[in-house]
């Protein structure tokens, strides 16, 4: 083994959503970084869908817009088609998407990479990692090189022993296309990691000059289409529309007559598919009073003519996606660019790691994305991020950075994962978010630019954009709650139409903010000042002010959790010699070996009296 | 979960006992010391000093007990937060009286071992007291454990969790509507979800009802006996006593000039407490006499209003009357066996009136199913609600999740956003949730994925 004579600060294995993330924090951090990648040709390849956020996705790729990470901004630049998701919902629930050109994502996301100071790109496979007396040091690669690091972030993907399944016939590989990653598996076996096996899969990409867009539902972005990031001005790209097709019984039947050669039904595949996701085969034998499957048609680039239908995953053989898709509307001659296939992979149940997504078991070995049991391209990112973050701040000898439930999404998906484990591939809906009125996409910066800003994340410029964003929100707050609408200086029509015309002592704007039917457009009708703020400020300071009741009711939840929290439990803390605990509570605590008492309360099986039990006794061992 | 709210909890062992402790602790205590406790004989109450004076409902102005109490200032307490000791009659039943006025007052019931936690959270416990400490909530979860045990395989969790059924599945309509937008999932039938969460009200009420039966089964009622002298109250309450042999206890009550026995009447535990007459006197005992019957009027669960059936009703029925109004009462005309010349007053008709004559014997059997009946609605015996719910710790539970249920009815349909209501739905689960276990949010994406054809 050849040792590289340079010494990198962070080395990040995999350069997917979650290694991009996680390289740049680092990089941007101050720290020598080094990203390894099996094909350098497919940094940032959006292996799935061609596309970014999606309800509680969306909020995710804020979060990470507001510490500094980049994928926001990446979307941003090569989008081509942007829409937000539940318009007619509330604000807490209404979340951005956009269809990526996904040759241009990676590109760019590529030339970013590069542009960075602090940061350097090879290609190569990682078979293992170099670790002395549970301490990462480096990594080693299939071509003898061994690579030094202060630190070490995993974020393999579908990479570790991949295994592509199309039909009956299975090979191994990360990605269609790629190379699998054979040797790291057993190197984390040997470092005494519980291992296990996931699957996902992904439909064919069909050749779009082969189907008959005019008998399919056209649906269109919005216009003008809204940026992910706070960093983002307008959208300039030019915009390209989906289409809708649905399967019907004839789908169904070739489905159903195939089963046997399906690898899922016949038993080849053991590793745990997403249930949010299932493959149309799935589905149909799930739902068999189901008439038809939607399928959105995604277009994957503007210099392409391939095309993704969502939905229709399939690991059946290749004969009978022919059929399947040709069975569908518009599809009739449909020509198959790229088969359907299930791929599966290992990954480290994350109730091995800590809530800084470093290892239990490997001192700075970090974990990120699908090694951790999730899935999507935001999900990765968020947590590479955090691992970039958090690496950084280890090199640097500080505490990690460590977000609350109560303070993310990103807080959520880590404390889920930490605390809980998974078994099937993890993804995030908000309604893992207990404090989901709190965590919103419109307010993503007010709650973490500061925080990405204090750790260095955020650039000068956007924090002060930022800070004045904020100051104009506080002002106007304070504006509308002193101005006051007074009967005699109004129009008689405005009155009567909003029922104000026995109104004797007049109503401050923010009283009227709070009824449901008026909002600031009716506002603006009377007041000019309003009309001169930026449309986020009035937006913000409306959402403010209608939800306040629900607001307070979720922070006061949150308030009311904090301590337990903040209590921390020691690393080594003896369960077994601690008394008083039900010998079901005590295994639960000794596999999952929570770092908080507030991990331990959410522990399904761990009961307020436990907990109780542990608080004491970690008081009284500090107290030792 | 820590919380910086003001808990209580009764300190000592449940049942008789010399004296019963009711502890409070939290930003409230030294509020509610002031608003529910009359010091006899001096100002404002001082750290860690002893007071007597009286309990009162702030609310009715009743007196409930005479107590010793104590507030020990924040930090120098067990807690290091404010705490109030109220030192009462023991009994369960003035204890319990008195926890009730309190969390009335804004406290919320402790959790097992809570005051510990709170002194731990706060940093109060030492080296030294560690192990006792850990021993005393061990043997409170264990106590824990069993109830808990006991009510799993009970009526309780199956009804609970026939309620909970319903507001699962409405919650999963809702947030597979909120979160799946792509996935054409229709907007949830307001219809289906509105009549779910309706029915599962409507369940908690049934039980919430219950409990008083179930508590009224446990741990008895008390029925004062009131009426002018001479009437017949204590030939009644030999009578009622004699009838059944029932006797399970025969102590001396709590105040000097009230008997009190404890009869069994069709598997109730009745406290008969015969009072001192009222009538109008210059006998400074007897006025004493009728000080503490009054007094003990508003605390009885029920009144036997015994009038003389031989006689006009008069002044000193009039005196009772007034005294009674706005009790539960039972009207018994008592000397059947004579002509009935009294005419009871309008504002009496409304209560229900048993004809007895103590002498024959002539309708008991009447004045007890009366007063049964008075407190266990027919059949309820037979359908086992009574045993459902018993502790108040659940009764609170349930109380916060039809509290939380009222405001998601309030709410949904009315274009309030479905995730606002959904939270309202969340937190009804979270309460139900400290009886029977909780729903997790997987569980809720389990039945979202069970339900409905999810997947891109």
């Amino acid at each position: 083994m050849v040792v590289y004579e340079k010494k990198y600060d962070i080395i990040v294995v995999g350069a997917g959503h979650a290694g991009c993330e996680a390289a740049l924090a680092g990089a941007r951090l101050g720290c020598e970084t080094l990203l390894l990648s099996i094909n350098l040709d497919a940094i940032a390849l959006m292996s799935c869908n061609p596309s970014i956020g999606g309800l509680a996705k969306g909020h995710l790729v804020r979060e990470i817009d507001a510490l500094g990470g980049e994928m926001g901004k990446i979307i941003d630049a090569t989008g081509i088609q942007f829409r937000t998701l539940n318009t007619r919902k509330g604000p807490a629930v209404r979340a951005s998407r956009a269809q990526a050109d996904k040759q241009r994502y990676r590109l760019r996301m590529k030339q970013v990479l590069e542009l960075q100071d602090n940061l350097s790109m090879k290609q190569g496979e990682v078979t293992g990692l170099y670790v002395k007396e549970g301490v990462a040091l480096g990594v080693d690669t299939k071509v003898g090189v061994r690579f030094l690091g202060r630190t070490v972030i995993l974020t393999t993907g579908t990479f570790l022993r991949g295994l592509i399944h199309v039909g009956l016939t299975s090979y191994a590989g990360g990605r269609a296309g790629d190379l699998p990653a054979e040797s790291l598996s057993a190197s984390l076996l040997e470092q005494g990691f519980d291992v296990g096996r996931l699957k996902t899969g992904t439909p064919a990409r069909l050749d779009g000059r082969t189907i008959d867009f005019s008998r399919l539902e056209i649906q269109h972005g919005d216009n003008p289409p809204l940026p992910f990031s706070f960093s983002t001005d307008r959208i300039d790209r030019p915009q390209l529309p989906c289409h809708i097709a649905y399967t019907n019984e004839r789908t169904h039947d070739i489905i159903r007559a195939n089963l046997d050669r399906s690898p899922l039904y016949g038993g080849l595949i053991e590793g745990i598919g997403p249930r949010y996701c299932p493959s149309i085969e799935d589905k149909v034998v799930r739902f068999p009073d189901k008439e038809r499957h939607q399928s959105f048609l995604e277009p994957e680039g503007l210099d392409t003519v391939e095309i993704y239908p969502s939905g229709l995953s399939t690991s059946l053989p290749i004969d009978v996606q022919f059929a399947l898709y040709r069975s569908i509307e518009g599809l009739e001659s449909v020509e198959v660019m790229r088969p359907a296939y299930a791929i599966e992979y290992d990954y480290v149940d994350p109730i091995q790691i800590h809530s800084s997504l470093e290892t239990k078991r490997v001192c700075n070995l970090y974990h990120a994305g699908q090694i951790n049991g999730t899935s999507g391209y935001e999900e990765a990112a968020a947590q590479g991020l955090m691992a970039g973050i958090n690496a950084a701040l280890r090199t640097k000898g500080k505490a990690p950075l460590i977000l609350g439930r109560g303070d993310a999404y990103i807080g959520v998906l880590i404390d889920d994962l930490v605390t809980l484990g998974t078994r099937e591939p993890y993804r995030m809906f908000t309604s893992r978010a207990e404090f989901r009125l709190l965590l919103r996409e419109d307010n993503a910066d007010l709650r973490l630019r500061e925080k990405g800003h204090e750790i260095g994340l955020v650039r000068e410029e956007d924090f002060d954009r930022f800070c004045r964003k904020r100051q104009m929100i506080a002002d106007e707050l304070e504006r509308i709650r002193s101005t006051r609408l007074l009967p005699s200086g109004t129009d008689s029509s405005f009155l009567e139409e909003f029922g104000l015309v026995d109104l004797h002592n007049g109503l401050s704007y923010e009283q009227l903010l709070r009824r449901t039917e008026f909002t600031y457009q009716e506002l603006m009708r009377i007041d000019s000042t309003a009309a001169g703020l930026p449309h986020d400020v009035r937006e913000q300071v409306e959402i403010q002010v209608k939800y306040e009741g629900y607001i307070k009711r979720q922070l006061e939840q949150i308030e009311r959790s904090v301590r337990l929290e903040n209590s921390r439990i020691p690393e080594d803390f003896d369960y077994a010699a601690l008394a008083g605990l039900s010998s079901e509570v005590r295994e639960k605590l000794l596999r999952f070996r929570p770092d908080t008492l507030g991990q331990a309360s959410r522990i399904p099986g761990v009961t307020p009296a436990a907990v109780s039990i542990l608080a004491v006794a970690i008081k009284t061992g500090r107290a030792r | 979960m820590y919380r910086k709210d003001t808990i209580t909890a009764i300190a000592t062992p449940v049942g008789e006992g010399g004296i019963g402790i009711v502890r409070v602790s939290g930003v409230g205590a030294a509020e509610i010391a002031d608003r529910i406790f009359r010091a006899r004989g001096s100002g404002g109450l001082q750290s860690h000093r002893f007071y007597y004076g009286d309990i009162i409902d702030p609310s009715s102005g009743f007196l409930l007990d005479e107590a010793m109490v104590v507030i020990m200032l924040a930090p120098r307490s067990y807690t290091r937060e404010d705490v109030l000791e109220i030192q009462c009659h023991g009994g369960y039943l003035v204890v319990r009286k008195v926890l009730e006025l309190v969390l009335s007052q804004g406290a919320r019931l402790a959790e097992p071992g809570e005051f510990t936690k709170r002194a731990f959270l706060n940093g109060r416990i030492d080296l030294l007291q560690a192990e006792a400490v850990i021993e005393l909530i061990r043997s409170k979860t264990e106590a824990a454990l069993a109830i808990a045990q006991h009510q799993r395989e009970g009526v309780l969790s199956g009804r609970i969790a026939a309620a909970k059924e319903g507001l699962f599945k409405s919650l999963a309509l809702i947030e597979a509507y909120i979160d799946f937008p792509e996935d054409d999932i229709d907007l949830p039938d307001n219809c289906e979800i509105r009549s779910a969460v309706s029915e599962c009200f409507a369940r908690i009420d049934e039980l919430l009802d219950g409990f008083s039966e179930g508590r009224v089964l446990r741990e008895g009622v008390s029925v004062l006996i009131a009426g002018k002298p001479n009437v017949g109250k204590s030939s009644l309450l030999n009578t009622l006593l004699r009838e059944k042999r029932a006797i399970v206890t025969s102590v001396p009550g709590t105040t000097r000039d009230i008997i009190e026995e404890v009869v069994n009447i069709k598997g109730l535990p009745v406290t008969l407490l015969d009072t001192a007459g009222i009538r109008e006197t210059g006998d400074e005992v007897e006025q004493e006499g009728m000080r503490l019957t009054l007094e003990k009027i508003p605390l009885a669960d029920l009144i036997l209003f015994v009038v003389d059936g031989s006689m006009p009703f008069d002044d000193e029925d009039r005196l009772i009357k007034d005294a009674v109004s706005g009790c539960s009462v039972l009207l018994v005309v008592n000397k059947s066996d004579l002509p009935v010349v009294v005419e009871v007053p309008q504002e009496l008709a409304a209560n229900k009136t048993v004809r007895i004559s103590t002498k024959s014997g002539e309708g008991i059997d009447c004045l007890r199913e009366a007063l049964f009946a008075t407190f266990i609605r027919e059949g309820v015996l037979e359908g086992r609600d009574y045993a459902a719910l018993s502790q108040v710790r659940h009764r609170d539970a349930l109380e916060r999740a039809r509290g939380h249920l009222l405001s998601f009815l309030q709410g949904f349909g009315t274009g309030v956003g479905l995730e606002f209501v959904a939270l309202d739905l969340r937190e009804a689960l979270g309460a139900l949730g400290e009886v029977t276990g909780e729903t997790t949010p997987d569980a809720i994406l389990d039945e979202i994925f069970s339900r409905f054809c999810i997947g891109k």
